[in-house]
């Protein structure tokens, strides 16, 4: 298993690589290659390589815009692609759409289940619609595992996101899905929740169940077993957290203390200064060259207010570091 | 896998999600009922309501006994009040010109003389046709009243000119609007105006609302096939048309008494028909339109020749021959000639099917597009 994120981290070090083939013995749940989607003139999806093993969690991450929707849309022929090829669970993703659909659960970003339909009646008509059989008792049971139960009868609309999104992800595994494409399932919900969501999840995974979870959570992203970094429709980064920081090459200094974050604006733009940041107190200045960085510093060094250290780089400071290169144009 | 069939389990899934959900929706549903019956009662009442003391202007040329008689029962006959007599032609147009008359009755010069000689003199009658349905009643009145206003008139040696066929004529001349519907004509018709509006109304939405709402991402994202999709948005308003169909011919019925004839399980039948081929066409603007809004212009644009070119206000036949075209090509023009015919003159099959076959194929032309035009994917 190492050896092959290695390679497939080797070979993703060059931007825009493509994922090393899959071994005998491994399966991938997607898998898929050179993924377009144009918009007009605009290019949302601009040949993304995915290959996600079976029964592994995998991190989708991006600013807004940047394809995550697109993408996870191809992966459930939602979309067609323009260019691109591969398969989901083994069925080509262009012919096989309709076979994939009833595999593969979707929960799309924005909560769409029906408002006007109480819990029940949502959970009953997906079961319909897959023909699930016993569905009385399965859906019994799915109101008592997400502790529904005695609302079941409840307008989806009057729940709070926070139950939208257990809704939604029951209603979406109802028919025991191989893969799970999860849009921002996240989004606006409470710690408390995203915890319990993410338990769910993870259940899930060792179920078998492969996962795909685009956030903007850098503590969800941590929770996944890889990631996948996408930015206006290029995947610009990928592998473990540890890899992804490695990868990225940059190196982080703190200011912390009195005055620390006036510092800000006068650090920003000098030469080898890649990003500046606030988190809490603290500044982090990070960049790829070490002695740029600390030529840069170097004037509040004899501050007294100030303190000044290398730290560990942390996956936030590398998000932000390419998703400023790449509003930048040269990523 | 059943991935790719029509499955049954699916499309009463949508048929059961669409009917719990037009339970909820009160608001639509009541409109549903309530449009039908606002638009019977509106436009039932306002044209079959027989409107008596119509403002009458006669123009006497030829006074006389004979003149006093005629203007006498006009204004004792309940349709007429005569608010002014003139001995000017020229001034009675006027007042017809300007509305203060809706009625000019003009009694020619020498009409004594030539009623005396049995020439048949005419009793000249304008009406201001501009509202047919107004005058209609007082002008088929008319030549009774005139003759039997003379009778009385006509004694001695000029009996006989009374007692055989009427020894004057009326010439009538509907001005501005020569042609006049009635109320039999109309009601029926309300039948397929009320129909089309709401059925295309309610079913140009049911895409859109999804879309709009979000639920249509999750709708595909399902193994639900159009068709499956399709039946299970149609079926619950073909319930909804039959109901509207039930309750219009009550009414029609009981309160505006249109007689009816013919079979009315015939015409439930092909109401069922219409019904379907309209839902048909909503649906195929609900895959077209963008939102909500463009949906209700689209179904707008589909009802204005409906209204206009069915033969519902004009007379069919009266119309150029491109819009008759246009007429033939859209299904209420049949509709209209269906229920006409079975309810007023009683037809029966046989004399349907003509009118029949066109609105099957329109509905399956209709439903072939909406499957076509359905977009699977989002894109």
């Amino acid at each position: 298993m190492t050896g092959l994120f290695s390679d497939r981290f080797a070979a993703h070090a060059e931007l825009g690589g493509t994922p090393a083939a899959a071994g005998p013995d491994e399966r991938y749940a997607i898998d898929v290659r050179g993924l377009t989607k144009r918009f007009g003139r605009k290019t949302a999806v601009n040949g993304v390589d995915i290959a996600v093993p079976e029964g592994e969690v995998w991190g989708f991450l991006g600013p807004n815009g940047s394809g995550k929707t697109t993408t996870i849309r191809m992966l459930c022929g939602l979309l067609t692609p323009d260019a691109g090829e591969g398969t989901c669970l083994g069925l080509d993703i262009r012919s096989h759409a309709e076979e994939i659909k009833r595999e593969t659960g979707y929960m799309t970003q924005k909560f769409s289940f029906w408002e006007d339909l109480s819990i029940r009646e949502n959970l009953d008509f997906v079961a319909h619609v897959y023909d699930l059989p016993g569905r009385r008792k399965l859906i019994d049971a799915t109101l008592d595992k997400l502790g529904l139960a005695h609302r079941q009868h409840q307008l989806a609309g009057e729940l709070s996101g926070g139950w939208k999104q257990r809704l939604a992800l029951a209603a979406c595994t109802l028919h025991s899905p191989k893969l799970l494409l999860l849009d921002e399932p996240t989004a606006g919900v409470d710690p408390k929740a995203r915890r319990e969501f993410w338990n769910e999840i993870h259940t899930l995974s060792g179920e078998g169940i492969t996962v795909l979870v685009s956030t903007h959570y850098m503590d969800e992203a941590e929770r996944c077993d890889r990631i996948v970094f996408i930015s206006v429709g290029n995947i610009v980064a990928r592998g473990t957290v540890p890899e992804i920081i490695a990868q990225s090459g940059l190196i982080t200094y703190t200011v912390e203390g009195e005055g620390a974050r006036a510092l800000a604006p006068q650090l920003k733009g000098l030469p080898g200064i890649a990003s500046v940041a606030f988190f809490g107190a603290a500044l982090h200045v990070s960049g790829y060259d070490r002695a740029l960085i600390e030529a840069a510093l170097a004037p509040y060094y004899g501050d007294p207010r100030l303190v000044i250290r290398e730290t560990a780089t942390n996956l936030e400071d590398v998000f932000i570091q390419l998703q400023q290169a790449d509003n930048g144009g040269n990523a | 896998m059943n991935g790719r069939r029509f499955t049954l389990h699916r499309v009463l899934a949508m048929l059961g999600k669409e009917f719990i959900q037009m339970r909820r929706d009160r608001l639509t549903l009541g409109m549903l009922i309530g449009i039908p019956l606002m638009q019977l009662f509106i436009f039932g009442y306002a044209i079959n309501m027989v409107p008596r003391h119509l403002a009458t202007v006669v123009s006497i040329s030829d006074p006389g006994p004979f003149a006093d008689s005629i203007v006498a029962a006009l204004a004792n006959s309940s349709y007429f009040d005569v608010v002014k007599a003139t001995g000017s032609p020229a001034e009675a147009r006027r007042m017809l010109a300007e509305g203060t008359a809706s009625f000019a009755v003009e009694i020619p010069v020498n009409f004594s003389r030539d009623l005396v000689r049995g020439a048949r003199p005419a009793l000249l009658v304008e009406a201001d046709a501009t509202d047919p349905a107004a005058g209609s009643y007082a002008l088929a009145a008319i030549p009774n009243l005139a003759t039997a206003a003379l009778r009385d008139d006509l004694k001695g040696p000029l009996a006989a000119r009374g007692a055989a066929a009427p020894s004057f004529s009326v010439a009538v001349h509907s001005l501005y609007n020569p042609e006049i519907n009635t109320q039999y004509n109309i009601v029926p018709g309300l039948l397929g105006i009320i129909l089309t509006m709401t059925m295309v109304m309610s079913t140009s939405i049911v895409l859109t609302r999804e879309r709009e709402r979000g639920t249509y991402e999750n709708l595909l994202a399902m193994p639900t096939r159009p068709v499956e999709i399709m039946v299970g948005k149609i079926i619950p308003n073909i319930f909804v048309g039959a109901f509207q169909c039930a309750l219009i011919l009550t009414v029609a019925r009981f309160v505006f008494h249109v007689p009816m004839i013919g079979s009315l399980a015939l015409l439930a039948a092909t109401a069922t028909l219409f019904i379907t081929a309209l839902l048909a066409v909503g649906y195929t603007i609900s895959t077209v339109a963008k939102n909500q809004m463009q949906a209700m212009q689209m179904t707008f644009f589909f009802f204005l020749p409906s209204i206009m070119l069915s033969g519902f206000i004009f007379p069919f036949r009266g119309m150029p021959d491109w819009a008759q075209w246009i007429g033939e090509a859209i299904p209420i023009t049949h509709f209209l000639r269906i229920v006409r015919g079975i309810l007023l003159k009683g037809n029966g099959p046989a004399e349907v099917w003509p009118e029949v076959w066109p609105m099957v194929l329109f509905m399956f032309a209709a439903g072939f597009v909406a499957v076509r035009r359905f977009r699977r994917t989002l894109d």
